[in-house]
């Protein structure tokens, strides 16, 4: 199974880089952009059949490495 | 002595943190290669700067689990001083070691400058060396110095003194404008409740001999060395 996972700043944490495309965006006269966060997008190959079991391990590969919990939330599909 | 300077893949501040300890101070210092699992003999460990690991991830994310990582926690664990500087201290962050995360600064550059912090915590292991509230001219060169953490700990940092180091201005002012990467509460340095584990984003190793035009640094080394032999004042948390 194949699980793709995106990892970005948490909301209320300060996205440095996100602030600056936003501006970015702003003079390129898209004024309707907002809110940008940037983030990580990661594909890991996990060598399980069982969809419950490979949602375990993707779920604890974010919580021990791929994402840092104390400022980063993470998402992923797995299919 | 005999401290233990930690060598990552990518670590580039091993040899300043070796030459300051060996040639300044005349202590016995060992390379110890990340793959080491056993460390004894140590007084103390350092965890020197660098991109360990490329920064790959996040600074310090992957060099947490090399081999050795787990003795330097069973070290602390037992009450081991150990000192991480720049991506040291980023390192010790992700290993849990100290808490909070650190962000990219916040203007997005790589800052390398001499910056002014003041010492608000001298009644450490790190720092009884110095007067409380000396101002240090120190360097700076890292572009993930912006630290975090949530508002209760940071509450219980305050509380007991665990706020070691912040930017300020040369008079000492701590204020927004001192602040070169958006670290909350100015923070520049931190230690763990226990005191004996103290992560700083300066470099201490680059500014510890006077031929350099500038020794403020070197007063943590000796403050370390100090501690370990014992001589330290008493260690009395100040509440803040």
């Amino acid at each position: 199974m194949k699980a793709k996972i995106h990892v970005t700043l948490k909301q209320g944490i300060l996205d440095p880089q996100g602030k600056a495309i936003e501006h970015a965006l702003d003079s390129l006269g898209f004024k309707n952009a907002g809110n940008v966060r940037v983030g990580k997008y990661m594909e890991v190959d996990v060598n399980e059949t069982d969809k419950a079991k490979a949602d375990a391990a993707v779920k604890a590969m974010c919580e021990k490495l791929l994402a840092n919990t104390i400022v980063e939330e993470y998402r992923y599909e797995l299919g | 002595m005999k401290i233990g300077v930690v060598v990552f893949p990518g670590s580039n501040c091993d040899h300043d943190c070796q030459h300051v300890f060996r040639d300044v101070l005349g202590q016995y210092v060992e390379m110890i290669w990340h793959k080491e699992t056993l460390l004894a003999g140590l007084d103390a460990i350092v965890l020197p700067g660098g991109f360990s690991y490329g920064d790959y991830l996040r600074t310090g994310a992957i060099a947490r689990f090399s081999p050795v990582m787990g003795a330097v926690k069973e070290f602390a664990k037992k009450g081991g001083m150990v000192l991480g500087i720049c991506n040291g201290f980023q390192i010790l962050l992700e290993a849990g070691l100290l808490p909070g995360a650190m962000l990219r600064n916040k203007s997005l550059h790589f800052i390398c400058k001499d910056v002014s912090v003041k010492v608000e915590n001298a009644a450490t292991s790190f720092t009884s060396a110095y007067e409380s509230g000396q101002v240090l001219k120190i360097p700076i060169a890292h572009a993930d110095g912006n630290y975090y953490t949530d508002p209760v700990m940071l509450a219980a940092m305050q509380a007991n003194a665990q706020i070691v180091l912040r930017y300020c201005t040369l008079e000492g002012k701590v204020t927004p404008e001192a602040n070169p990467n958006g670290s909350l509460d100015n923070i520049a340095g931190i230690i763990n409740a226990q005191g004996n584990v103290l992560g700083m984003m300066p470099h201490p190793e680059r500014c510890a001999e006077a031929v350099l035009g500038n020794d403020d640094g070197k007063l943590i080394f000796l403050s370390m060395l100090e501690a370990l032999k014992g001589n330290r004042k008493q260690l009395k948390m100040v509440g803040a």
